[in-house]
């Protein structure tokens, strides 16, 4: 019951700068940069104060450098006879595969290939299939749940009677019958599964807080000003409803990669290296089996997963505290 | 700020709007599959009318259909029935001579982007009217840049003239600022802006003081009458308060269950209250003397939806001097009891 | 002192109060002084962010966890509440002192049965020994506020607003509290709802001779139903005196500058006066009297130093150049233009 105490400080440290705009357009740019600058450092000491926030930046950052180490060392140190991911053969060992030693960090792989190139090899094309379907997801759920949200009625109707058949479908059995029927690259895969989650789940998420945004005033005094259709959904729905998409693309990328994972474990995609064919290999292979003994054929891919996942739900529940401020904890 | 200058602003005295039995019921209960059976009245039958530089105050409880009547004379809403009829400048028949009065229903397309350059709205929630995401500057200029109206740079000292006019000084110290960063009565004076922009002949106010502070409430009103007076701008005040309202209007019309049931000059109205609900509701202001005495309440029961409402006056189930002529015939016309003075009550 | 009892029920001694934010330290309650008597309504006006909401959060040692006591005491009974316990306090809250919350909508649970909730707090606190017995008590106070006793088995959302806010009333009545808080018991009603919880507010507290305090940024509410009115400004109570003759002669001209902002009804139609500017910033209020950057009779010493307190019969003021006579109230002329 008690209200917490709202003193709007005008004139606190936190100013943005004054602009003295002038007759210039390009100081008019500079002044609307500045401001965004300005915002963007409001919203990054909130997410660097979450302890969660600052542990998934700093392990999607470890990622972000295996996948730039990649082409540097093949470029450097590692031959491509030996380190190639895929074509590639370490006739250094004997036995194959070969635990860890200074010439293979973790180890190669029941086909004599470098667990550790293709560890950080397939780093990048996770990242690419992360971030492609999580933006395909975002923008199709944010026009979808923002339209939805506007026009009400049968537009609405439609699309909310479609996600709830995609939400009814399994999700993963789908994909299975889909890369059984086409031959999934990594890019068809992100398309895929970025449509099933922008028409899904996400669609309904965001059009709800697309509801909450259309009953406003400021979409009525859009509405008096003169602005039609086109411009209350692009300028005013869309740009309130950004925040918890970004959200969403955050959850959508871990669900990406884990999707990638279980298809390729079960031998389903067309890819030339990832974390869930590296598990495949080892599986295939009989190495499961082995216990702990062929350790560096598993858990380098198997800890991978888990952690960039992890890392990308952790910087969504961070943004969660930038975003909606209920959950920002008062600083004491 | 030249945006209409072609355009001779009405004289006062002219008729700006024209408002005959209008109606605007909302379905309950209604969803896909099932028609609505019952419906809330919210504006039942009003008419009146507002001249150029005029003000009338909309006075009634929440629930009364006062906002709604707003809606409907800025179009965020059409009528079920009934006319409005506007003579904006700039908005004529295309064939016929200047400033033929113009049915709400004909307002459409490119009359209708003209229309919102002419009939402006303040919206009551300083916090909520505006998009937090966007900067002061793109919240003035939207009505402009919908429009089309100047370049980018115009606007940028179109917007900088207003935020002076209304009192935001310099305007360079809060062009770029969000609607978070200033307190409630500057957003007012921004959306006061934002309005004003166009340079509008008619604008609709809903309750813009009654979310703010004390001390910024007087500044909102007097800086209302200011601008509205220097620009010969005509007003329809939404509000609950009838203190607020005969500080800031001519007339006063007060509203009940979507009927308007007293309309008078402000002054003749608050001294010579003729219909029973207008005194239930003077006695029930308080008043800022401690040595000052009211009356007893003079009516009973509470408020309630008008969903449906039954034959007879509106009034009857709470009035004093209800009797069974009230209750048996239709809810009394509106009658000019004194010069400019409308009443509708068998009883008086 | 309307009445003339030797202790008074309340006594709050130079509170202050501020909140750790994250911009920085807010000073929200600056050495506040009051004392309430027995039957006694006293009023506390100011804009929002004055404090006056903090003031009673203090007084019923309900404080967020950013809250910190920096001084005072809060004497009910001749008792200081501030140091106590939280089990401690819990009997002092609702059985000494009730609050009458601002939002009525808020304060009911909405799953639970209105009267279940006033009959939970009065077994909470043991008044009643049996539930029948509360029961009883609830139907009592049901009539009490002016609500039927049927209407207990209904739930909130079957309430109109002025329902609720009977039944929050009713629910702060409930332990035969001494002192009654209410903040801004009528904000969110019409004015004829407002009028009759102000006359049955004022009823019930003159039957019962309860002390209560009115906190409202409404002045015309507070000039009704209080004897006597503190006036904060920026953490600070400013003015403080009887209710008649705080609005005669407001010594403050922060207290002057409200009451001619307000308008009214009554009376010949008068040019509200307008109380330029924002309130202070309480993270770095200003130096000397705070309401200096606002105020049309500042000079130097208003800027630098803290001002003193004048008196005038029973009321005083902290002020350098107080008022010294009825300011006065210009005729309309360009007013309703």
């Amino acid at each position: 019951m008690i209200t917490p105490p709202n003193f709007p400080p005008p004139g606190s440290a936190s100013d943005p700068p004054v602009v003295e705009v002038g007759h210039s357009r390009v100081r008019l740019l500079i002044a609307r940069t500045r401001l965004a600058l300005h915002s963007f450092r409001a919203g990054w000491s909130i997410f660097m104060e979450s302890a969660i926030g600052v542990l998934s930046l700093v392990i999607i950052g470890i990622f972000a450098i295996m996948a730039v180490a990649h082409p540097i060392l093949m470029l450097t140190i590692w031959d491509v006879d030996t380190y190639d991911p895929v074509t590639g053969y370490a006739f250094d060992q004997v036995d194959q595969p070969a635990a860890p030693s200074w010439r293979h960090p973790l180890g190669t792989d029941p086909l004599g290939r470098d667990v550790l190139s293709q560890l950080l090899w397939s780093t990048r094309s996770e990242f690419v299939l992360g971030i492609t379907a999580a933006l395909v997801t975002v923008a199709i759920a944010t026009t979808v749940g923002a339209v939805s949200a506007y026009y009400g009625g049968l537009v609405d109707v439609f699309f909310m009677r479609l996600a709830d058949l995609i939400i009814a479908l399994p999700g993963i059995s789908l994909l299975i019958v889909l890369s059984a029927l086409f031959k999934l690259n990594l890019f068809y895969l992100a398309l895929v599964i970025g449509i099933l989650g922008g028409f899904g789940g996400t669609a309904i998420i965001l059009k709800s807080q697309a509801l909450s945004i259309k009953v406003k005033p400021y979409i009525e005094a859009a509405t008096v000003a003169g602005g039609g259709h086109f411009h209350i959904i692009f300028v005013h729905i869309i740009p309130n409803l950004l925040p918890l998409s970004l959200l969403y693309m955050m959850f959508t990328v871990t669900s990406a990669i884990f999707a990638e994972a279980v298809l390729s474990f079960l031998g389903l995609l067309d890819l030339r290296m990832s974390w869930g064919i590296m598990i495949h290999t080892a599986n295939t292979g009989g190495y499961l089996m082995g216990g702990t003994r062929y350790w560096w054929l598993v858990v380098p891919a198997g800890a991978s997963i888990t952690l960039l996942c992890s890392a990308f739900y952790l910087g969504g529940r961070a943004l969660d505290e930038v975003v909606n401020p209920r959950l920002r904890r008062r600083h004491d | 700020m030249e945006a209409n200058q072609a355009h001779t602003p009405p004289a006062a005295g002219d008729q700006l709007v024209s408002v005959s039995g209008l109606t605007r019921q909302f379905p309950v209960g209604r969803s896909l599959f099932r028609r609505a059976t019952s419906f809330i009245h919210a504006v039942d039958d009003v008419s009146f009318q507002l001249n150029a530089g005029d003000s009338l105050g909309l006075v009634g409880e929440s629930g009364c259909g006062k906002t709604t009547v707003g809606k409907l004379l800025v179009k965020l809403l059409e009528p079920t029935s009934g006319r409005i009829t506007y003579r904006l400048p700039g908005l004529d028949v295309a064939e016929g001579p200047e400033n033929v009065p113009l049915e709400a229903s004909a307002i459409n397309g490119r009359r209708l982007r003209a229309f919102r350059r002419q009939v402006q709205m303040i919206f009551q929630d300083p916090y909520e009217s505006m998009n937090p995401r966007r900067t002061i500057y793109d919240t003035i200029a939207e009505p402009l840049a919908v429009q089309g109206m100047g370049t980018v740079l115009d606007r940028v000292d179109m917007v900088s003239e207003i935020l002076m006019l209304v009192g935001l000084t310099p305007p360079a110290t809060f062009l770029f600022r969000h609607p978070h960063e200033l307190s409630g009565g500057q957003r007012q004076r921004v959306a006061i802006a934002r309005a004003l922009v166009v340079e509008p002949s008619f604008v609709v106010a809903d309750e813009p003081t009654s979310m703010l502070d004390v001390s910024s409430r007087t500044g909102i009103m007097n800086l209302m009458q200011q601008l509205a007076h220097g620009l010969g701008i005509a007003y329809l005040y939404v509000t609950h308060d009838l203190a607020v309202a005969r500080y800031m209007c001519h007339r006063i019309a007060v509203m009940y269950l979507g009927k308007i049931v007293e309309l008078g000059e402000t002054e003749e109205l608050l001294r010579n209250p003729l219909h029973p609900y207008t005194r239930a509701l003077l006695s029930a202001v308080p008043v800022p003397n401690p040595e000052y005495r009211r009356g007893p309440p003079s009516i009973v029961g509470d408020l309630t939806a008008p969903i449906d409402p039954p034959e007879g006056c509106r009034f009857y189930d709470r009035c004093p001097l209800a009797t069974n002529h009230c209750r048996d015939n239709p809810h009394p016309a509106f009658e000019e009891k004194a010069p400019d003075h409308w009443v509708a009550c068998y009883e008086v | 002192m309307t009445a003339s009892a030797a202790s008074p029920v309340l006594k709050v001694v130079d509170l202050s109060l501020r909140y750790l934010t994250r911009g920085g330290e807010v000073k929200a309650v600056q050495d506040v002084n009051f004392e309430l008597a027995q039957g006694e309504a006293l009023g506390l006006v100011g804009e929002s962010g004055c404090g006056k909401t903090s003031v009673a959060n203090c007084l019923m040692r309900l404080l967020p966890d950013n809250a910190q006591l920096v001084a005072g005491q809060v004497f009910l009974d001749g008792q200081d509440i501030l140091p106590l316990s939280e089990d401690q306090i819990r009997e002092y809250r609702w059985q000494r002192i009730a609050m009458v919350f601002q939002a009525a909508m808020n304060a009911l649970d909405p799953v639970y049965k209105v009267g279940q909730q006033v009959v939970e707090a009065i077994e909470a606190h043991g008044v009643e020994p049996t539930l029948s017995l509360a029961r009883e008590r609830v139907a009592g106070l049901f009539r009490m506020v002016g609500l039927d006793p049927a209407l207990m088995d209904r739930y909130p959302h079957e309430f109109s607003g002025g329902m609720r806010q009977r039944a929050v009333i009713a629910m702060a009545l409930s332990c035969d509290p001494r002192v009654i808080i209410a903040d801004e018991p009528t904000t969110a009603l019409d004015v004829i709802v407002q009028d009759r919880i102000l006359r049955e507010l004022k009823g019930i507290q003159q039957r019962l001779h309860m002390a209560i305090i009115y906190i409202s940024h409404d002045i015309a509410v507070v000039a009704e139903v209080t004897d006597r009115i503190g006036v904060m400004y920026a953490g600070r109570l400013v003015e403080y005196g009887p209710t008649a003759a705080v609005f005669r002669a407001p010594l403050h001209p922060y207290t002057a500058a409200l009451m001619g902002s307000f308008p009214s009804i009554a009376g010949e139609k008068r040019v509200l006066a307008n109380l330029s500017g924002e309130p202070p910033n309480l993270i770095d209020p200003p130096s000397g009297c705070p309401f200096h950057p606002r105020c049309v009779h500042a000079t130097d010493v208003c800027r630098q130093e803290i001002p003193p307190r004048v008196e005038r019969d029973d009321q005083w003021a902290d002020c350098w150049h107080p008022l010294e006579e009825v300011p006065s109230l210009q005729p309309a002329k360009a007013g309703g233009t």
